[in-house]
Order: C-alpha cells, then structure tokens, then sequence
C-alpha cells in the first residue's frame, strides 16, 4: 500500500492548542512525523525588553497559563541572582507551596486530559473534579485561581495567616485520599492499561540523546530533577524523593505522574507546619546591575531555563525562555514513529504538551526557499519599521 | 495486576450525590479575600505621582489633573493657601490584566482591588472608565 501523510493539526479536535503534526502513514502504522510549530508565537521575548522588571513579572506569568508560577519564579530568581538579593525564608517557603500547589493542579489536569484522550471520560470528570479543591488552595492564598501573582522580585506579594494553613491543610488532606484512589486506577484498570502499555515507547538512551525532560524522561528511567540536582527555594530541606520509572511508555508517564503529586503533598505538608516568620519581601532597587544569569526551575512538564541579560538600566537587555515543551518535542517524532496513528493523540499528550510556551518562529523567504537570520541590531530595525507601518509609535 | 471495574464503585457512589458544579450565573460565584478584579480609585488620596502608570505592565491606567482644581482657601490674614491638586484616574478595563500591582505600589492607598469582575461589555468603549 503507498504512504500517506496525514495533518493532524494545527486544528484539530483532540488538540486544544494550535500545533502541527505531519504523520506518514503505512496502513495504520505512522512510518514518520514531524512536529511544526509557529502557529501560536506572541513575541514575548521581544515584548520584554520594552518593559521594566516589575511589569515583566506579569507579562512573563502569562507565557503559560498552567505553569505560570513556573515561569514566573524562574525570572525572578535569574533577576534577584543578578542583583544579589536574599529572599527572606518564609518568602521561599510560599514560593515552593505555590509550586508544589501548581505541579499538583497541573498533573491532575493532565491526569484528566489523558483519560479523555483514550476516551475514558468518567475518569476525567472525577479528576477534574478534585482539582478544584487544589484550584481553591491556591485562589485562598493568592486571591485568583489561574494567575496568582504571588511573586515580586524579593519575595512575595502576600502573607498566609493560620486560617489559610488549616484550610489548605484540610484540602490537602482530602486530595491525598483522592490521589491515591487514582494511584490504583491508573495502574490496575484495564481499560487504562490496554491503551497506554507499550504505547510511545522512548528507551532510556534515547530520551538521554534527544534531550527529553521532567516526567516524560524520569518514565524513561533518566534521574533527572533539578529540584534536587540544583535545589532552589527550600527543596533541599525537604523531605521527598525523585519518582522514576522503567517502562518508558504513556503509562510510565502517567505513573511518575501522580506518584509525584503524592509527594507534593508530603511536601506541602512539612512546609505547613513550620511556615517561618518575618517580612515576606526585601526592598529591590528599580534598576539592576549589569550582568546576566541563568536559572532552571523544574517546572510540571520539566526543566524550564530562563537566561536574563541586564544592562544597568530599569529594562532588561534580554530575557530568554525555554520552556520545556520545546526541549521534549525533540523526542516526540521518535515516540509517534512506528505507532498506530489512533495512538498519536495520546502519545502527543503524554509529554504534556504546552505550545504556547515553546512557540519560535522563522522567517523563511518563500520565493527564494531561504531562511533568513536577524541580529539582534537588525530584528530591532525591523520591528520598528513593522511597527511604524501600522501607525504604532515605539519606544 | 489488573483489577476490571476500577472506576464503577465510584460512579456508583456518585449517582445520588448533587452535581459538583455551581449554578453560576444563577448563583452567585463565589471569590475569596484577596481576589484582584476592578481596580477603584479614591481621587482624595491620591498626590499624583504616578507610580501606579509606571509599573502597569499593560497600559491600562492613567492619572491626569482633574478638570476643575479646588480653589484656593483664603487664611485669615488675607494669604491664599493653595490646595492639594486633584486628579482623575482613566482604567482601561480592556488592557488591564488584574495584576494588582498599580495597588501595591501606590504609596497614599488611593486605589484598590474590588471583587467586581462581571465587567463584559458589547460596546468596547464602554470599557474606558473615568473615575473622579
Ligand atoms: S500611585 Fe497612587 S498616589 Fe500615585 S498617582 Fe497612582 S493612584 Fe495616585
Ligand atoms: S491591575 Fe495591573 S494591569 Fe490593571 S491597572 Fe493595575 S497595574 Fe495595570
């Protein structure tokens, strides 16, 4: 039979976010796949240049709206790395319940999301429903529910009062109960089994080679969490352990999952009952001193990489984002590759893909075929004249 | 080991139970303290300066000297004592992002975070708010 090569995306029913990826197909089986992106970049690199480091805190929340603390926290510890800045204890201490309270949401999303990609709905509306009572810890203690706001470069933004400590305590305790409920059904249901056994197969030196990060790599059997390789906040006063697992398929994935949900909560919970006290942030200078950082964070998907560059000015010179989506894209196609294409949705979900964060884009000159490479000199010239040509003025 | 039925006790045990999401916008949603909606403005604190323009990470909010000024009180022996200017707050509600940040940096406490977020509008200039 001849090869046919199939779109799925970048709309398409099973993915919620714009994303293309180009299967060729023998028979049933995906013989090849390609991932191209650029269907959703929104400049925020770009865009944080031209606004100082407090309104970059906002704008670089919302490159993901899942991982938003993530991002967030990643910034703000390569700007505070900069400026030499010591956070007050108790502002790290909030800063990992606000992360440990994002990874448990995320998960738990995700734990949602797949089900309904195998088309096991009953499990995504339970799980969905649980994450509402992780959603309201983090809306009680930072006000909203999606973009907390919780950070400010050295510190935080609120205090938790003993009210909050008991409440989030006893929502942590009901969700533990949960958690381990769906431990079981994710490893002992058949109908989750038959479709995630075997399914995405990435061996251990491959997910090493393609450089694959967070969950998707510690299924593959890779040790890797910069939680603990290179802790930041209070991780390293902690006690918890690093989940991996040997199958190195979707169910792997799903099993490192929400066994490390259930020690975000162990985490949690020792963070509770000894919150240190003191003001929750030092005074930062508006201006930062020259210099560049770099810092990794391990958000739910993986490690997430930001580099900022500062000039001496209130405005950074560069700020960098390398979400990890884009670094576990590299071993998608591997992944996908002699599937059947009925498995492609799951596979693709099984990184937890968020595109809006990994989006670049290319100029590619259609007429010429050629790609085209900007210097930084040059991309300035060429948003400016972009911009004067639409009647925008620019700084 | 595979245990069939994993999810059927569960569905069971929810069959009698009331259905998980609000009635919203039947009910009223629920916010906690906190929440960062509507920024408001009290223009009898505020000096001016202008901070909250400056950290807006999305151009949202403008302070510009109100149109009429209070005048001038005449003291006792004949001087004038001028008074604290006053100024108007412009909210472009469909820039704004609801950070709070305008709120945490304004030094006299001239704008706060309402609970109010049922702020749609068909008409996009409705969305200009000109607080005095
Ligand atoms: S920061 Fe406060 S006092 Fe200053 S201009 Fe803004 S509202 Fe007025
Ligand atoms: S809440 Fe944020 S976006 Fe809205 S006016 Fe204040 S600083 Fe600007």
């Amino acid at each position: 039979m001849s090869k046919m090569q199939i779109p799925l995306g970048p709309q398409h029913p099973a993915l919620k976010e714009p994303e293309n990826f180009m299967l060729v197909l023998d028979g049933e089986q995906i013989v090849d796949a390609t991932v191209n992106l650029g269907y959703n970049h929104r400049g925020i690199e770009k865009a944080a240049e031209n606004r100082n480091y407090i309104q970059d805190i906002y704008l670089i929340e919302r490159v993901c709206g899942i991982c938003s603390h993530s991002h967030v926290s990643c910034y703000i510890g390569a700007v505070e790395e900069i400026a030499k800045v010591e956070v007050p204890a108790i502002a790290k201490a909030l800063r990992t319940i606000v992360a440990e309270l994002e990874r448990i949401h995320s998960h738990l999303l995700w734990l949602g999301v797949a089900a309904f990609e195998l088309g096991y709905d009953t499990l995504f509306m339970y799980t969905w429903r649980d994450r509402e009572q992780v959603l309201d810890c983090l809306e009680l203690l930072s006000g909203n529910r999606v973009h907390y706001g919780m950070n400010t470069i050295g510190g935080v933004r609120r205090d938790i009062t003993k009210e909050q400590v008991d409440e989030i305590s006893k929502k942590i305790k009901y969700l533990k109960e949960r958690t381990s409920y769906y431990v079981n059904v994710v490893t002992e249901e058949p109908t989750f089994l038959a479709r995630t056994q075997n399914v995405g197969k990435l061996p251990k030196d491959v997910a090493l080679e393609l450089n694959a990060v967070g969950p998707t790599a510690r299924a593959s059997g890779v040790d890797i969490d910069v939680r603990r390789d290179e802790p930041y906040f209070i991780y390293d006063q902690l006690d918890w352990k690093v989940i991996t697992y040997h199958t190195c398929d979707v169910f792997g994935r799903a099993v490192v999952r929400v066994l490390e949900t259930i020690e975000s909560y162990k985490m949690i919970e020792q963070i509770l009952k000894a919150i240190p006290e003191g003001p929750i942030s030092v005074k930062v200078p508006w201006k930062i001193p020259a210099g560049e950082a770099v810092f990794r964070y391990e958000a739910p998907r993986g490690e997430d990489i930001h580099y900022v560059k500062s000039n001496g000015t209130e405005y950074p010179e560069r700020v960098k984002v390398r979400a990890p989506t884009l670094s576990n894209f590299q071993s998608l196609p591997y992944c996908l590759k002699q599937g059947y294409l009925a498995d492609a949705v799951i596979t693709i979900a099984a990184i937890d893909p968020c595109m809006s964060c990994t989006d670049r884009a290319v100029v590619y000159d259609i007429n010429k075929g050629e790609r085209k490479t900007f210097d930084q000199e040059e991309l300035r010239k060429y948003s400016i004249e972009f911009y004067k040509k639409k009647g925008i003025s620019f700084k | 080991m595979k245990k069939p039925l994993r999810l059927f006790p569960e569905a069971m045990k929810n069959l009698t139970k009331k259905a998980a999401t609000s009635k919203y916008p039947f009910e009223k949603a629920k916010t906690y303290p906190g929440f960062r909606a509507r920024i408001v403005f009290e223009s009898e604190k505020c000096i001016g300066c202008k901070m909250c323009m400056r950290v807006c990470p999305a151009g949202a909010i403008e302070i510009v000297l109100s149109a009429e000024q209070p005048a001038p009180q005449t003291a006792a022996d004949g001087s004038q004592i001028p008074q604290k200017k006053k100024f108007d707050c412009i909210m472009n509600l469909d820039r704004c992002i609801y950070c709070a940040q305008c709120v945490d940096i304004c030094p006299k406490k001239a704008l706060a975070s309402s609970p109010d977020f049922e702020l749609a509008q068909f008409d996009r200039k409705k969305l200009k708010l000109h607080y005095t």
